[in-house]
């Protein structure tokens, strides 16, 4: 029953994205702000400490924080104008029912709750326990994000809950933890500077974690010499010693043939190799193959620029790797990380100063949000849900009996996949957009709409939340207390600013409201934020990522504190593996040996170019925030298509021009941007919009057999030169999916 | 303590616009940047590069202005049109030869980069140079600059047979003494540089 209740023009009229360029109060009356509050940027993994303005109980500007040491100030456009959600004319301010032909209605919360409690129940009774199922994400803080764990496996009691980060950290942490035994960075930011070769892998650096940049420039400045892969010349790129244009897909013959390079040139700790890990051989074996000429068939790409990026990573005597979703969103991505970590291990340059790698971690607790058990397959502390152990602790921390905890269930993907094919009836979702962020995006439509209950909860009715039966308004970051941990491992402090206005609830005590009427209360007393950081330190430890030793006013004092913390007397531990100590039992490091394979879709005569998808620097994830933002949007108001001249010239587009972007799956038509910076067998189409203009109305519903994250930077299109789109989503603002 | 100065170093720019963002934050502009972000060429690259006032020691856009609306401070910062005296004539906006000043039509009046007077009068940094991820733009001194950075500082132009100094100054490569821009003679073709080829990824792809 979750088609749209009313035209999608009426439900964007009431519900927006519209885009807010003032804030609360207007510019004339915000004057000397009542209070200042020190906390940190919801967008992105970086979590840039920011200062935010409150007057009047709204939040109206900010100003630096130079004291954070991460960011000392500094922030990228998505930070400086943030505050300005506040003012949003879309808040949702009370519940909302849905209503047949007409959209919504407002109801009260004891009406909205009751049926949807009831609704679990009901499916649940006919379908079995995990009928229902649960989304959420990784922009929640640690708190809520152990709150959805708990609240699936001891309230809901379904196997069935996943998150978005999915489409994010997964591969990178499944290739850390099978090397290293943590998924985590293993090193902080301070080392970066430290390094004297960089090799940036799959990250656009300047658009995805800006405040990175001026790291590499340290760097830089003081001698270092940075590799770069990536399919386009990014900002970062154009300054960078060596710019290799990988073709997506080709990044394993890059790293392969450049261990090959440094084998034949001695560039390998073996004395490292082998007092601290396992697997080289097997390694070394595997690479034999791949001499540069091999490797440069499969990246596309001279084989000069392997052997050259061979001689600056080979021999330096420091070196940081850093890769992002580049190299991350492909039906291989475990295996692109597997081989780039293969590059740091033969070097033996890790775990200490200025040496080791770090992942790119996207949104905004990335991190955090995967340690505390809102994934599929894991409990609290980066526990495994299928390790006996695992499940004792934590049972015993819930008070609930071992059995009762539900065993693995589905990831991302495959639950909407259940959800399409009838397994799964009902769904509760929070903080994901799965109607912009997930590819394929009809046959999500298609599985939303067959759910037979279906409950959001969220601050704005975003795209997927229009199909809802119920909607709960939540809380921003700015509405409640917690923490996330940021991209560097560091645990950081979120504190409240504002209440949520109207009858918006913190998102905490939506879920205990749910639970209690579950008949779980008890298990959900919390007053407050902190005590569930209680409970998650308590539940954290002696597992991997141990917050056990980490308080608020601990992470106040110390400006952030590192995990594993195990002790209350522990510092924290900034840099992994020191003195070649590594995370699994047997203290070492396991290489693991990669061979190339091709992606899920490859380019044919029918779809000749590859279409590959990203970010832009004003837009964060699907949009459902920056969308609203007024100077976010002018900034970059609607998609486009990055395409090189020599292919516009042989298909006849030029500069101004309406492009059709065609998969097998679905197709948008956007502006054409031509220009010399991407291969001219790919073109890129950032995925942050809507409707007729969402990049994943192409992409494929492919995924890495591991991690299950998908290939969203592959799939096979033909472009073709279109007309300027007409017709009423054409004339929705572009904030909401139209054209300007 | 070492006096704190401004630095464009553009090089280093990525284009993210949070110094325009900032910039629009201000109490005193209310929703409108005072600088710009130039884009260079897009379709040829990627490359962008911020532009504050330059705060010349000598502004030019202060003596083209029949109305004496633009004054210095006494520690050289060119500030906004005085808004009793602006006639809105654009003298200045034509006259600048960074391309600075702007006349908004909603007021009337002529407004630019003040070097953010409000701020940096009382000690703290502009808001631009603060925010920037890159530090593109930096506030910071000479010599934490010249520790830091590789390059050459320079504070002096020469536009055609015009020398500006100013008290912005950029970082440029170590073999640059001063930055020439010299003029386009009306009327003739102009002659448009090269694409830079490395900035060709097709131009990379087939480099044996």
């Amino acid at each position: 029953m979750a088609r749209l209740p009313a035209p999608v023009e009426e439900l964007v009229a009431r519900f927006g994205p519209h885009a807010q360029r003032v804030p609360a109060g207007g510019w004339s009356t915000r004057g000397e702000p009542d209070r200042v509050v020190k906390t940190h940027c919801c967008f992105c993994g970086q979590q840039c400490g920011i200062q935010l303005k409150v007057k009047d109980e709204k939040v109206v500007g900010f100003e630096p924080w130079e004291d954070f040491p991460f960011n000392r100030g500094k922030l990228c456009p998505k930070g400086v104008k943030r505050y300005l959600q506040d003012a949003s004319p879309d808040r949702l301010l009370a519940p909302l029912e849905r209503v047949e032909g007409q959209g919504f209605r407002e109801i009260g919360w004891e009406a909205a709750l009751d049926r949807t409690a009831s609704e679990i129940r009901r499916i649940q009774a006919a379908h079995g326990p995990d009928a229902f199922a649960i989304l959420t994400g990784a922009s929640l803080t640690n708190e809520k994000a152990y709150l959805m764990g708990k609240f699936a496996r001891v309230a809901v009691r379904t196997a069935n809950i996943d998150y978005n980060g999915r489409l994010c950290m997964v591969s990178a942490g499944a290739a850390s933890k099978k090397v290293f035994g943590v998924d985590r960075s293993a090193n902080p930011w301070s080392d970066i500077p430290r390094a004297e070769a960089i090799l940036v892998a799959g990250a656009n650096i300047a658009e995805c974690a800006p405040i990175t940049t001026d790291y590499l420039w340290r760097a830089r400045e003081s001698g270092a010499r940075i590799i770069v892969l990536d399919p386009r010349l990014t900002p970062i790129a154009r300054t960078v010693d060596l710019f290799i244009p990988v073709r997506p897909g080709g990044d394993i013959g890059v790293f392969n043939a450049m261990l090959h390079v440094m084998i034949e040139r001695g560039w390998i700790d073996r004395r490292f190799l082998a007092e601290h890990t396992t697997g080289w051989e097997a390694v070394e074996e595997a690479v034999r193959r791949y001499t540069p000429e091999v490797g440069a068939r499969i990246a596309g790409v001279p084989a000069s620029l392997i052997v050259k990026a061979a001689e600056i990573w080979g021999p330096a005597r420091t070196s940081f790797l850093l890769h992002a979703r580049g190299i991350e969103h492909h039906s291989k991505g475990v295996e692109n990380c597997l081989a780039a970590l293969n590059l740091v291990l033969a070097t033996g340059r890790i775990g200490r100063e200025g040496c080791g790698y770090a992942m790119i971690t996207g949104q905004g607790n990335g991190q955090g949000a995967r340690e505390q058990g809102g994934k599929c397959d894991q409990l609290p502390g980066s526990r495994d849900l299928e390790n006996p152990e695992h499940r004792k602790v934590i049972a015993g921390v819930w008070g609930v009996p071992e059995e009762s905890i539900p065993h693995k269930g589905l990831s991302a993907v495959p639950l909407i996949e259940a959800i399409h094919d009838g397994r799964i009836k009902g769904l509760l979702l929070i903080c994901f957009n799965p109607l912009v962020s997930l590819p394929d995006q009809r046959f999500v439509r298609e599985a939303l709409e067959r759910l037979e209950h279906f409950a959001v909860i969220d601050f704005f009715l975003s795209e997927t939340a229009r199909h809802a039966d119920v909607v709960f308004p939540g809380s921003l970051m700015e509405e409640d207390e917690g923490t996330t941990t940021s991209v560097e491992g560091r645990v950081i402090h979120h504190r409240q600013a504002v209440k949520p206005p109207g009858d918006a609830r913190q998102d905490w005590r939506i879920l205990c409201d749910l639970a209690a009427r579950l008949g779980v209360g008890g298990k959900f007393p919390y007053r407050s934020t902190r005590e569930i950081f209680e409970e998650l330190r308590a539940a954290s430890r002696g597992g991997i990522s141990d917050y056990s030793g980490i308080t608020w006013e601990k992470i106040d004092a110390q400006q952030g504190v590192f995990w594993p913390c195990p002790s209350e007397d522990h510092p924290g531990t900034p840099r992994l593996y020191e003195g070649g100590r590594f995370g699994h039992p047997d203290g070492r490091a396991h290489l693991q040996s990669v061979e190339w394979r091709p992606a899920a879709e490859e380019t044919d005569e029918e779809y000749p170019i590859v279409l590959t998808t990203g970010r832009v620097v004003a837009h964060y994830l699907s949009g459902t925030q920056t969308r609203r933002i007024g100077g976010l949007v002018d900034q970059t108001p609607q998609p486009f298509c990055e395409i090189h001249p020599r292919l516009a010239e042989k298909l006849g587009i030029r500069a101004g021009d309406f492009v059709r972007v065609e998969s097998r799956r679905g197709a948008l038509v956007v502006p054409a941007m031509i220009t010399t910076t991407i291969r001219p067998d790919t073109v890129f189409v950032p995925y942050h919009w809507p409707l007729e203009r969402a990049a994943n109305r192409c992409t494929i519903r492919a995924i890495d057999p591991v991690s299950h994250i998908p290939e969203f930077k592959i799939c096979a299109v033909r472009v073709a030169r279109a007309e300027r789109p007409t017709g009423p989503m054409a004339e929705l603002a572009p904030e909401a999916g139209g054209v300007r | 303590m070492a006096e704190l100065a401004f630095f464009i170093d553009p090089s280093r720019c990525i284009g993210c616009r949070a110094c325009v963002q900032a910039c629009e934050e201000c109490d005193t502009h209310r929703g409108r940047s005072m600088i710009h972000l130039e884009v260079i060429d897009r379709g040829d690259s990627v490359q962008t590069t911020p532009q504050v006032c330059m705060h010349c020691q000598d502004p030019i856009c202060a003596r083209v202005c029949p109305a004496d609306a633009i004054k210095q401070t006494p520690d050289g910062v060119t500030q906004s049109s005085l808004k009793p005296r602006c006639i809105g004539c654009s003298n200045c906006v034509l006259a600048c030869p960074f391309g600075v000043p702007r006349y908004e039509v909603a007021i009337d009046q002529m407004m630019k980069c003040d070097y953010c007077y409000d701020r940096t009068s009382v000690g703290k940094r502009p808001m631009c140079a603060t925010v920037c991820p890159s530090q593109a733009l930096a506030f910071t001194t000479r010599e934490e600059i010249e520790r830091t950075r590789r390059g050459r500082i320079i504070d002096r132009w020469v536009f055609g047979d015009e020398v500006v100094e100013t008290k912005v100054m950029v970082v440029v490569p170590e073999d640059a003494l001063e930055v020439r821009v010299d003029l386009v003679q009306l009327g003739k073709p102009v002659e448009r540089a090269a694409p830079h080829q490395t900035y060709d990824v097709a131009a990379l792809l087939e480099e044996s």
